[in-house]
């Protein structure tokens, strides 16, 4: 089978994934309601804690408050990705090493990594991730940077590459069930992790920043693509994330075929 | 050509171990006793296209390890394996389009949503045009006798017609040779006999080719010509359910209805006796001894009825799964 079919095969079957997880979640018309209303109450949350930002006019670790909420924008639209896809997928992955369920998705003649990272799609991230945008668009103009294509282009991809970073060590960390069966909240290191990445690095003390650079990827998770809109990222940093983004998803695909040859499969 | 190639195929798996109460938990934290068990050993058969084999064994003999390294879930240990052309650990899309695994403990359809939305999803996985899609639903839905119930939440189904849909979900893409792990565990007699009519009649119109492993042995007699039947992971008999009766049960039953009550003694020169409440008596007797037995038994006992037949199959195995060992013979 051709390439392009196979492609195509799987945005096919991606389509009917998340078509039957938006049916599932519809299943139920109150907890609908419930998470609906949690949302919207996180929202407000988030945009309280940005109007106490906007009332002063300090800079944060050299970036004034309007760049920082670039920033702030990025790390809201990664949060609500990682509520949409990485926490149900790779939290998912946990469950079905512990009950067994694995087995099902490597019978198919599918790319298996594909599968447990995108079979669910939980729709309550997606208000975050265009609140996330939002703040994005509104952080770049009032900041008075005047980003062109090419900026953007950058930023985009450095987003993108962010994206890819926090997806891939999530994935590792959720496969690494595999040997242990039973690992702690994978989640919660991750969300941390990001958590961390709300505000520019350089906000951050020096011993932190260097960390945040060097052996945590938070920098590269929302402070080079903030600088990437705002055509202030320098080439080595964008060369930096870009070729992290790519050793980090090379690195993930061969930890699962490799924690898929340990694979013992619950027993019956 | 065999289609299924087995040989000298192992699998062992490292287990800890650990004893009760605190002290055993805490010594098990902190040093944890490690032991190797090999779940199959030294395995070797084959299956030609199109035949329906039994896979027999005790609990924990090693069968669903095969069924599992057969499809491809489990890296063998050791040995060679080959199912329909391929290696399946390397579990390549070819392979996995062209065999199924339907494991009775298990499921793979969406919980919340009717049968019929995993069934779209897996048409979509294997690459089914829609109307291919709807032909083959209509015909195993036909053929297993499920209507609306495909329309129904999965959680609302009773467990016969959640198998059964969880049959269509495993067979949908046609394969070609299924693996099926206790698929009627739990269903009562009339959802047992509908999958096996159902199996019958799929294995006659496909030619698909069947490793079924079962607990209920009716299973096995309706559906298997042939059977293998593993212990401690290697292989103790291949060949019919006839062949393994007369092997390992080298003696039949002869039910005897009496005029009188008779004491014990008065059968111990015919052969051992298995059961003896009042008038009614089950003797065992050696086959090659069988008609002079039967002969004096009519001659010196007061015989109203006498029924000669061999032990049922149930029990046969299950004094073999309870002794947990086999003699050689």
């Amino acid at each position: 089978m051709g390439s392009t079919s196979t492609i195509r095969r799987h945005a096919r079957s991606i389509a009917r994934f998340w078509s039957s997880s938006l049916a599932a979640e519809m299943e139920y018309q109150l907890n609908l309601l419930i998470e609906v209303a949690a949302t919207l109450i996180t929202l407000t949350g988030s945009l309280f804690t940005l109007s106490l930002f906007f009332g002063r006019g300090q800079q944060l670790g050299g970036w004034s408050w309007n760049a920082a909420l670039v920033v702030l924008g990025i790390y809201t639209l990664l949060n609500g990705f990682s509520s949409t896809l990485l926490r149900p997928n790779l939290g998912n992955l946990v469950k079905q090493v512990q009950s067994g369920g694995l087995d099902f998705v490597l019978l198919k003649p599918m790319d298996s990594q594909i599968w447990l990272s995108l079979r669910t799609l939980s729709p309550w991230g997606l208000p975050e991730m265009v609140l996330g945008l939002a703040l994005v668009v509104v952080g770049t103009i009032r900041s008075g940077a005047k980003p062109h294509t090419t900026a953007l282009l950058t930023g985009g991809l450095m987003v993108l590459a962010g994206i890819t970073i926090l997806y891939s060590l999530w994935f590792v960390l959720a496969a690494t069930s595999i040997w242990f069966v039973k690992i702690w909240n994978a989640t919660e290191v991750l969300r941390s992790l990001l958590a961390a990445g709300q505000f520019p690095v350089s906000a951050y003390p020096p011993a932190l920043r260097v960390v945040f650079s060097t052996i945590l990827p938070v920098a590269f998770l929302t402070t080079v693509p903030a600088e990437a809109i705002l055509g202030l990222a320098s080439g080595g940093s964008l060369l930096a994330g870009l070729v992290l983004a790519g050793l980090s998803v090379v690195g993930s695909r061969a930890l699962w075929r490799l924690a898929l040859r340990h694979y013992t499969s619950a027993s019956s | 050509m065999a289609i299924v190639h087995v040989q000298g195929l192992c699998r062992s798996f490292r287990v800890s171990e650990k004893d009760p109460g605190l002290a055993g938990t805490l010594r098990h934290f902190l040093r944890r006793r490690v032991r190797t068990v090999e779940a199959v050993r030294d395995l070797h058969f084959t299956i030609e296209p199109g035949e329906m084999v039994g896979f027999l064994g005790p609990n924990g003999a090693g069968k669903t390890t095969t069924l599992k390294m057969l499809s491809g879930l489990l890296h063998p240990s050791g040995g060679r394996l080959e199912v329909a052309g391929h290696v399946p650990a390397r579990r390549e899309a070819e392979f996995l389009r062209r065999i199924t695994l339907v494991m009775g403990q298990k499921q793979q359809l969406i919980w919340d949503l009717p049968p019929l939305d995993s069934l779209r999803v897996n048409a979509a996985v294997y690459g089914l045009d829609d109307r291919e899609a709807a032909r083959r639903i209509s015909e195993l839905a036909e053929m297993l006798e499920l209507g609306e119930e495909l329309h129904r939440p999965v959680r609302k189904l009773s467990l016969g017609q959640r198998m059964k849909a969880e049959l269509m979900a495993a067979l949908l893409h046609r394969p070609e040779v299924f693996f099926l792990d206790e698929p009627t565990l739990g269903l009562d007699v009339n959802a047992q006999a509908a999958m096996r009519r159902f199996l019958a009649d799929y294995n006659r119109r496909h030619g698909a080719t069947v490793l079924l492993t079962s607990h209920y042995m009716t299973d096995i007699t309706a559906l298997c010509p042939r059977v293998l039947l593993i212990h401690a992971g290697s292989l103790f008999h291949d060949g019919s359910l006839e062949q393994l009766t007369q092997r390992l049960a080298p003696r039949r039953e002869v039910r005897l209805e009496l005029a009188d009550t008779l004491p014990d003694s008065a059968f111990s020169g015919y052969g051992e006796i298995e059961s003896c409440s009042g008038r009614d008596v089950r003797l065992l007797v050696d086959r090659d001894r069988l008609t002079t037995v039967v002969g004096r038994l009519l001659a010196d006992l007061p015989v109203l009825d006498l029924e000669v037949r061999d032990p049922p199959i149930e029990d046969i195995i299950g004094r073999l799964f309870r002794q947990g060992s086999i003699e050689q013979p």
